[in-house]
């Protein structure tokens, strides 16, 4: 690494780089001919005060609908990946269906799947069927969050070195105990900041359910943005996602780094 | 070296950024208003001179529009004068001196007829209704037609049998984003359910056939529409009195178009010689009872 002047100089050096380049890109942007206009349309404060209350109400439901999805999202996931990683011709069948459900899941457009299911489901005018647009918004969260975060389990499952499942089942454990007390928790533990990541991307997402109806941050942002014709409540809206989502990523660093720094201690 | 080189970049970079942006500052605010003058057709502002370019959603829903559905056109077909809004913007294309061919009409959805910047459309008539916060970001015309608020449910469901506004307050119901509706159901009827919001007429309609709310609130001739074609056993169950101001549509136009001037002079003569009302009485139900 170099010396402790060298490394000041640096800081000193993206310092003055960032702040150049920050401030031509401003001067750029608010001279631009459009400018007025833009400031007016999307970046007006006394809409922003305005319409943020009622966003913040309505985020509270993306809040729900995430807490809600991501619990399901976690277990159902980790059954699937399970499942695809099952040996043995046996399994086939099963292995191949969760094969089918990641390959379908993933390849739909999640806003697809959202619009299939909360006006198809009800559709069918079964008594037993539940009609709230919001409950079916979930499911189809659930649904395609579960193909990609068993993908990132797999990952993780098939990471473990497969000595460890050998010795596990050398020393007398079932290929069940193996899985769920040797390679499991190495896995999981491996795979957290991608599932963060995917958790994320879930946050953001919620914004879709917004398709069937249900006032969720986005909806009343748009609500707001077509009785005023001006666009700062998306403004507002973004904000308050951006709000939510920062902490979770700069902690997924952490997490990242600590995994890192405990690795490297043990040498492995 | 390599620092240096890449700090050069990045300044040379932004100031490429800053000559891109600053160098037509004050080109476009004097053509406005030297135009203002004349509605002659050749002095028209216009997107494309010669030529009547009128926006409005797709697809294009009846009364509003009528006619078999022509590609790109779903539902009916602006081109054919047929439905209220295509024989107005006709109507006013006559006005300003336009034959029938030369009326051009491009899709707009409604969420884009208000983005800021230069509009694709001379103006856009899309049930869009006048509101003062709104003429803050585009010109509106004059009224083209004064709205009421209806309400759409289905036959045999307990909303069905309400008679009054005061009853309706324990029911969910549906709007169209960016319609009074919306703000008619939040204000007036004020109801214990939290009001759903659809981005689109399909959505919402699919919502009221599954009975994911119990009713729709449109406005009158779309709720005709909607009653009769769109949802089985559906039925209007009235309209709602006036609120405060008159609601009214207007065409939607870019802010400072010296148009909207020669296009209101349009609907004046329209108005006045009673070519408005004849249209409607030709493409729009009004009859319903009145909700008190």
């Amino acid at each position: 690494m170099t010396g402790d002047g060298e490394g000041r100089r640096g800081v000193a050096v993206a310092l003055l780089s960032t702040v150049i380049f920050f401030t031509l890109l401003a001067v750029a942007i608010t001279h631009a001919p459009g400018w007025p206009e833009v400031k007016r349309t999307f970046f007006n404060w006394d809409e922003f005060k305005a319409s943020m209350p009622e966003i913040a109400r309505a985020f509270l439901l993306n809040v729900r609908i995430f807490l809600i999805a991501e619990v399901f999202i976690l277990v159902f996931a980790l059954v699937l990946a399970v499942i695809r990683s099952l040996p043995g011709p046996v399994f086939f069948p099963l292995r191949a269906l969760g094969i089918a459900y990641a390959d379908f899941f993933r390849g739909v457009p999640t806003i697809l799947v959202i619009a299939l299911l909360g006006f198809g489901a009800p559709a069918l005018q079964l008594s037993w069927v539940p009609l709230s647009t919001t409950f079916w918004g979930i499911v189809a969260l659930v649904l395609v969050y579960t193909a990609y975060v068993s993908e990132v389990y797999r990952a993780g499952i098939e990471s473990v070195h497969p000595s460890q499942d050998a010795a596990a089942r050398s020393l007398g454990l079932t290929h069940w105990q193996s899985l769920s007390r040797v390679v499991l928790p190495q896995a999981v533990r491996r795979v957290i900041p991608p599932l963060l990541n995917d958790f994320i991307g879930l946050q953001k997402d919620t914004a879709l359910v917004g398709f069937l109806g249900s006032i969720e941050a986005f909806k009343q942002s748009q609500i707001d943005a077509a009785a005023t014709f001006n666009y700062t409540p998306f403004v507002a809206a973004a904000v308050l996602f951006v709000a939510l989502t920062i902490p979770l990523a700069r902690f997924t660093d952490w997490l990242v780094a600590r995994d890192r720094r405990r690795r490297q201690a043990t040498g492995s | 070296m390599r620092r240096a080189f890449a700090i050069l970049l990045v300044v040379m970079l932004s100031i490429l950024a800053a000559g891109c942006g600053g160098s037509s500052n004050n080109a476009s605010d004097t053509t406005a208003t030297s135009a203002a003058a004349s509605c002659d057709k050749g002095s028209l502002n216009l997107v494309h001179s010669g030529q009547l370019t009128v926006g409005t959603d797709n697809p294009a829903f009846p009364p509003w529009f009528g006619g078999n559905e022509k590609s790109p056109w779903k539902v009916s077909d602006p081109y054919s004068g047929q439905g209220y809004e295509s024989a107005v913007a006709y109507a006013v294309a006559n006005k300003l001196g336009f034959a029938k061919r030369e009326v051009k009409w491009i899709v707009v959805p409604f969420n884009t007829s208000f983005a800021p910047g230069p509009k694709k459309f001379d103006f856009d008539i899309n049930q869009i209704s006048f509101k003062p916060a709104r003429a803050g970001a585009v010109d509106f015309s004059a009224s083209y037609y004064n709205v009421h608020q209806a309400l759409v449910v289905v036959k045999g469901t307990p909303i069905a049998s309400a008679t009054s506004i005061a009853a309706l307050k324990p029911y969910k119901f549906g709007a169209q984003l960016g319609t009074t509706s919306y703000d008619y159901i939040v204000n007036n009827i004020k109801p214990t359910k939290k009001p759903a919001v659809f981005d689109t007429n399909d959505a919402a309609v699919a919502a009221l056939k599954n009975k994911q709310i119990d009713g729709l609130v449109v406005d009158l001739p779309t709720a005709f529409y909607i009653s009769a074609v769109q949802v089985p056993n559906g039925k209007i169950l009235g309209q709602f009195p006036t609120a405060g101001t008159p609601e009214h549509f207007g065409m939607v136009f870019e802010k400072g178009n010296s148009l909207v001037r020669c296009v209101n002079d349009a609907l004046t003569t329209l108005r006045g010689d009673g070519a408005l009302t004849s249209l409607e009485a030709k493409w729009l139900q009004a009859d319903a009872p009145v909700l008190k």
